[in-house]
């Protein structure tokens, strides 16, 4: 320790040479009580050897921002990291397939609109939403999710099971002006979309985005996806190839009853496919996840 | 700081011990923390590792902990609805195999199937049928006594499961009205409005009315019969009636000829158990427009 009389000294002379400090001992601004026996110091004592070290720390910004990021991120570590290597995180069901091109674009008209904001895509494990909606969602049903819908704000009824309770009609009847079929709805018009056309101009870079992370889009369901975009929507084309590639469960319809190809038919057969994926005929819970 | 060297000072005003900080001689006294607080601190701690011990926690290589409880979220919901199951068991079962023309002699059995039923329908059917069962337009009232499909007990009980025109069932009501449009010409159109409008004493065109009255002789009496009095096998409504489900007026009836109508009811017979089902068709049965069952087949 240095002496009182060498800190004062010390003090000003450090600071004309305005140098930068890196032992703590030699800051002149920190007294402690062995240097200053008759004067009530204004630092902790720097004894121990943990204390110099915090001391440290405090005194890099750089270090103090690495060590306090390490710190918080063992509760993302912890929580976050298992869902990636355990297996039983994602379990194994029947029919999960990646989403057509249409109906990926009506998911994105839906993200685009928000319908999120009212609507969930998530029954949770409760009887009174199985009563309601369904079967509880597994994680398996969002996993080509990009990003999930899951929620828990439903100022709308959850949507996860939405698929095949109404027809067509009444999605292009309820979208375009809700209170004529509910009354008591709040939700907003969206007639816009029934007059707005699409062309599927982009579907293809769209399928390559979701396959870039990690929905398993084959080359082929790549090549064809702006004549299978164009097929579901049409009953007379020819969509062999497209329920070859994606399996029964491809709607193919006219939904919104128009001759033409609009954003009303992506919404329809989006939200006529969800929850309609997973078999749950052939399903078997495993209690223990 | 048991080095007696390093004792902190005592503030002399309040003579607590103070924590040594100085800043521009305000010193901070080192209190302790209340007693209270720090027990539930501690507690909290001891609460924490007791609730990782009881309930899932903690992540492994293949699994997370399990938990001495053996508490799971689908255990939980499965444990739940079979308890109501169980509680409505024999009651179901009695429901999933009644004969419905006869249920109201069972009074308490009714009562059931009319309350449940009146739930299914809320949750399920309201959001076509409206939530007073009055319908809209495209989606038929169930209040009124006009079937497009039947309404006996066994045929709202048949529609409710198997739905009408939907591709999911093979045992749908089916039935395609051809759009006339297609068919007739233009002008032969109009007439044939002018003569449905007259069935069911609405105002009407006289001498168009007649033109149409042949032409719907030839194209529409096969399915709505020569009084218009419709099918309900093949669900063609009955025109001389004041129900329309798409409307009675020029418009809607020139859309409705033209292009025709393809209504579309899903089957959920897949969704709701037959209890439920027989419990939905009895709950729109005695909604005021229920049809008198036929008398059973004697053999």
């Amino acid at each position: 320790m240095l002496p009182p009389s060498v800190c004062r000294l010390s003090k000003e002379k450090q600071m004309s040479d305005n140098e930068k400090i890196m032992d703590s001992d030699k800051d002149p601004k920190v007294s402690t009580l062995s240097d200053l026996p008759e004067e009530i110091p204004n630092e902790l004592p720097l004894e121990t050897g943990i204390l110099k070290r915090h001391a440290m720390i405090e005194r890099s910004a750089t270090l103090l921002m690495v060590l306090s990021l390490l710190v918080v991120s063992i509760g993302g570590i912890v929580e976050i990291a298992p869902l990636f290597y355990l297996e039983n995180t994602i379990e194994d069901v029947e029919g999960m397939r990646p989403y057509t091109p249409l109906e990926l674009t009506g998911r994105e008209i839906y993200v685009r609109e928000g319908c999120y904001t009212c609507h969930s895509q998530m029954i949770r494990p409760m009887r009174d939403e199985v009563d309601r909606y369904g079967h509880y969602s597994l994680a398996a049903e969002s996993m080509y999710d990009h990003p999930h819908q899951w929620g828990s704000k439903r100022t709308g009824p959850d949507v996860a099971r939405v698929g095949g309770r109404y027809s067509d009609a009444w999605h292009m009847d309820h979208l375009s002006d809700p209170q004529s079929v509910v009354p008591e709805s709040i939700m907003p018009r969206y007639a816009f979309l029934a007059r707005t056309p699409i062309d599927g101009k982009h579907v293809e870079d769209l399928v390559k985005t979701h396959r870039s992370v990690g929905v398993p889009y084959t080359d082929e369901m790549v090549e064809n996806a702006r004549a299978d975009f164009k097929a579901q929507a049409d009953p007379d084309s020819d969509y062999d190839g497209l329920l070859e590639r994606y399996g029964d469960t491809a709607n193919i319809g006219n939904f919104d009853g128009q001759p033409e190809l609009t954003e009303m038919d992506a919404m329809i057969a989006y939200l006529q496919m969800l929850g309609t994926l997973v078999d749950f005929s052939t399903f078997t819970p495993d209690a223990s996840r | 700081m048991s080095d007696p060297e390093n004792k902190k000072p005592i503030d002399d005003v309040t003579g607590i011990e103070t924590t040594g900080h100085s800043w521009d001689g305000i010193e901070e006294l080192n209190n302790p923390l209340p007693r209270w607080w720090l027990w539930s601190l501690y507690l909290t701690i001891i609460w924490a590792i007791g609730y990782t011990i009881a309930y899932p926690a903690w992540p492994l290589i293949n699994g997370a902990t399990e938990g001495l409880l053996g508490y799971s979220t689908r255990g939980e919901v499965a444990a739940d609805i079979d308890a109501r199951e169980a509680a409505n068991a024999e009651r179901n079962a009695e429901l999933a195999s009644a004969d419905l023309a006869t249920l109201s002699d069972n009074d308490a059995l009714y009562r059931y199937a009319v309350s449940s039923g009146a739930a299914v329908f809320r949750t399920n059917c309201s959001q076509c049928h409206g939530s007073g069962a009055a319908g809209a337009i495209g989606y038929p009232n169930l209040l009124d006594d006009d079937w497009l499909w039947g309404g006996n007990h066994e045929q709202i009980a048949y529609t409710v499961r198997h739905g009408v025109r939907n591709e999911d069932d093979d045992d749908a009501h089916y039935s395609e009205m051809p759009a006339f449009g297609e068919i007739l010409d233009k002008e032969q159109i109009p007439p044939l409005v002018e003569y449905v409008r007259s069935l069911s004493g609405l105002e009407f065109d006289a001498a168009l009315a007649e033109v149409g009255a042949d032409s719907f002789a030839d194209n529409c009496t096969a399915c709505h019969a020569e009084d218009g009095m419709g099918d309900p096998e093949q669900g063609a409504p009955n025109l001389t009636d004041a129900i329309w489900l798409y409307g009675g007026d020029r418009e809607a009836l020139t859309h409705t000829i033209t292009y025709s109508r393809f209504g579309v009811m899903p089957p959920w017979g897949g969704r709701l158990s037959e209890a439920q089902v027989q419990a939905v068709a009895t709950y729109v049965h005695q909604l005021g427009g229920g049809e008198a069952d036929p008398d059973p087949v004697t053999d």
